[in-house]
């Protein structure tokens, strides 16, 4: 709990002033006071403190319960046979965690004919592949895929287990989360490891990506968090790796006959999808039609990207909702984000101002957009789009 | 058919703002909203209601003040409301969140089908739809796009993957998470604001759902927030001119190519 030392406190307000839910407030007597029944314990008014007036006093875990747990875990998402490209981010990452603990990096590869996954997963870092292969995992179904997770958790007892935020890792892995009750942070963009307690600090953004939250899970083992694509590099590949794969049959308690996929339907007619994208082309209003998006295709085509689009552009008609980028669509972090005739709604902004660099091209050189803008360019789209096809075309001949 | 919709009270994202001297989120004269997927799964079921008959049930996990959520939902044409209020549930995370939800469905009892939005804006986890199907033991199907059959037995739905759609069958009772594309929430008529005004939103305590001590509120969180700080944002925004077209567009294409390398 939070503990004011009224002693100190000089009524100052910079507590209540940075408190993020509202849980402060100055009484009568001028000192801070606290709502235990707001408070998160976040921590961001001892750190303002002028005084050091506010500690923080958690229950302290025992930590001895936990010597059972060792391992960091990989879910190794695949779909038709091919890994997710965020599983090899998660092994890179796995692999930095795993040497601060001086512990091991696994996978868990679920579904049908998919041990030749194997050896490219054992390449990229995992030093064991826990392989459950049988027809019934074919698609993802959320109730035996979380079954058979759970079921291995119980068994061999890790102390991490990383999931991709993407669709299948964050409905899988709150399931999983619930039935072992342990701590479960969505969407990471940052991880690390207190060497102290062997927690992992995960750190992501909430309202919209204007604050960052740090989250630990103290006194639950496994540790589990979704993370966000493209943010951390991907494992390079090293074939000499030896790993050890281990076999696991699926039994019939892992079985759910309560649902079943019975098609799977690709819709996107680019093959590189936009969550994994490492260029975006989005567009907006600013494209004034439909028509106009073959444009931004030609474009994204020459670099290999995807193309995105503003919810307006969408409720327009004038592109499908999968390619909506923002609040109410997607979130993405490409290398490259070019947002042309975008005027840059919060909305939009939230969902795509973490890409590592970010082209604006607009007629209206106010627009809100070339705020989050690496690179502002102020003039005609319907001139410049074609030029820079060509001149990328040029570059990479 | 009887639906219950779990929905949120967010800050309306678009109007929270960052304080430039202190930098941190000025809550104050912030709008609450219900949380913008919640309506999609609010309209769904109204829909449901529709086309089969039965009722919806909407509830809300929050302070007292989330009542103005639910009256919304009242007046959209939702038939009940439940607000799980108390101070035993303050400080939930995803795990405790949607264990209350999942006590208080329990004693609603003779449900057939759960809506969620796919996630809240404030907090963008989607965990609490899937933990509370979990709770329940209940199939589930996220990222819902489309309910393409629906009875007493069964569902078929399209869910949403990032490469276009499953299409999934469902045993009954189950959950879905629903997305934008599902449909086009309806605007509460004269009639729906009147009957939300007087409307008495049923308050349930953590003692009226016999909650689990140990599973709400801080003490029943296995996540907790240690640390809180604003993103530094310090872009550098280069502009690019040139005389024509072609050439800014050669001076970008070169700065481009060199961060994808590099």
């Amino acid at each position: 709990m939070l503990i004011i030392d009224r002693g100190k406190c000089i009524g100052c307000r910079a507590c209540v002033q940075v408190c993020p839910f509202g849980a402060l407030h100055i009484d009568d007597e001028k000192k801070a006071v606290v709502d235990p029944a707001i408070c998160t314990l976040c921590g961001a008014c001892v750190e303002v403190c002028p005084v050091d007036a506010m500690e923080i006093q958690r229950e302290k875990a025992d930590l001895s319960k936990f010597s059972d747990y060792k391992g960091v875990w990989v879910f190794a998402e695949q779909k038709a046979g091919t890994l997710s490209s965020v599983v090899y981010e998660l092994l890179y990452k796995a692999r930095q965690l795993a040497d601060k603990l001086d512990t091991e990096v696994s996978a868990v590869l679920l579904g049908d004919k998919v041990e030749n996954l194997c050896k490219e997963l054992i390449a990229r870092g995992a030093d064991k592949v826990y392989l459950i292969e049988d027809s019934s995992l074919k698609h993802f179904v959320d109730e035996e895929y979380a079954a058979v997770l759970v079921r291995l958790a119980r068994k061999y007892k890790p102390e991490i287990i990383l999931s991709g935020a993407t669709s299948i890792g964050r409905a899988l892995v709150s399931r999983v989360a619930v039935q072992l009750h342990a701590g479960l942070t969505a969407d990471c963009t940052g991880l690390d490891i207190d060497p102290e307690n062997r927690n992992l600090l995960q750190t992501r953004p909430a309202f919209g990506g204007n604050i960052m939250a740090t989250i630990i899970a103290p006194n639950h083992r496994p540790q589990m968090a979704t993370v966000r694509h493209k943010v951390f590099p991907e494992a390079k590949t090293d074939s000499k790796r030896k790993g050890q794969i281990i076999k696991e049959a699926l039994i019939d308690e892992d079985l759910d006959v309560r649902t079943k996929v019975i098609d799977v339907v690709k819709e996107i007619s680019d093959t590189v999808n936009i969550t994994e994208a490492d260029v975006i082309v989005s567009g907006g209003r600013g494209l004034r039609g439909p028509e106009n998006f073959k444009m931004l295709e030609e474009l994204a085509k020459v670099l290999g990207g995807a193309v995105g689009a503003s919810r307006a552009a969408v409720d327009a008609g004038w592109i499908p909702y999968s390619h909506q980028v923002g609040q109410t669509g997607k979130t993405v972090c490409p290398k490259v984000y070019f947002a042309i005739g975008i005027s840059g709604q919060i909305q939009h902004l939230v969902g795509m101002q973490s890409s590592g660099c970010i082209v604006a091209i607009n007629s209206d050189e106010n627009a809100p957009i070339f705020d989050v803008a690496h690179y502002k360019i102020v003039g005609d789209l319907f001139e410049i789009v074609p030029e820079l096809t060509k001149a990328f075309q040029k570059l990479r001949k | 058919m009887h639906v219950v919709v779990c929905i949120k009270q967010v800050p309306d994202t678009a109007d929270v703002k960052i304080n430039p001297e202190t930098n941190t989120l000025m809550r104050d004269g912030v709008k609450s909203i219900i949380n913008p997927f919640d309506m999609y799964a609010i309209e769904e079921g109204i829909r449901i209601k529709e086309a089969y008959g039965g009722k919806v049930t909407v509830i809300t996990m929050g302070p007292p003040q989330a009542e103005e959520a639910l009256k919304e939902a009242v007046s959209m044409g939702v038939d009940d409301a439940i607000l799980i209020s108390d101070r035993a549930f303050a400080g939930s995370d995803t795990y405790a969140t949607s264990y209350a939800l999942s006590a208080a469905i329990e004693k609603i009892g003779d449900y057939d089908l759960i809506l969620c939005g796919k996630q809240a804006s404030d907090g963008d986890t989607a965990q609490v739809g899937p933990g509370i199907a979990t709770h329940l033991d209940l199939p589930q199907a996220t990222y819902v796009k489309k309910i393409v059959s629906l009875d007493e037995e069964k569902a078929v739905v399209e869910r949403m993957t990032e490469e276009g759609y499953d299409v999934v069958e469902l045993q009954m009772p189950c959950l879905f998470t629903v997305v934008k594309e599902i449909n086009e929430p309806r605007v509460p008529s004269l009639r729906g604001k009147m009957k939300a005004k007087s409307f008495k939103v049923n308050v349930w305590t953590a003692k009226d759902l016999e909650a689990d001590p140990e599973k709400i509120g801080l003490k029943g969180s296995p996540t907790q927030v240690v640390k809180i700080f604003t993103p530094q944002r310090s872009v550098e925004t280069e502009t690019i001119t040139g005389e024509s077209a072609s050439e800014i567009a050669e001076q970008l294409a070169q700065k481009v190519e060199s961060v994808l390398k590099g």
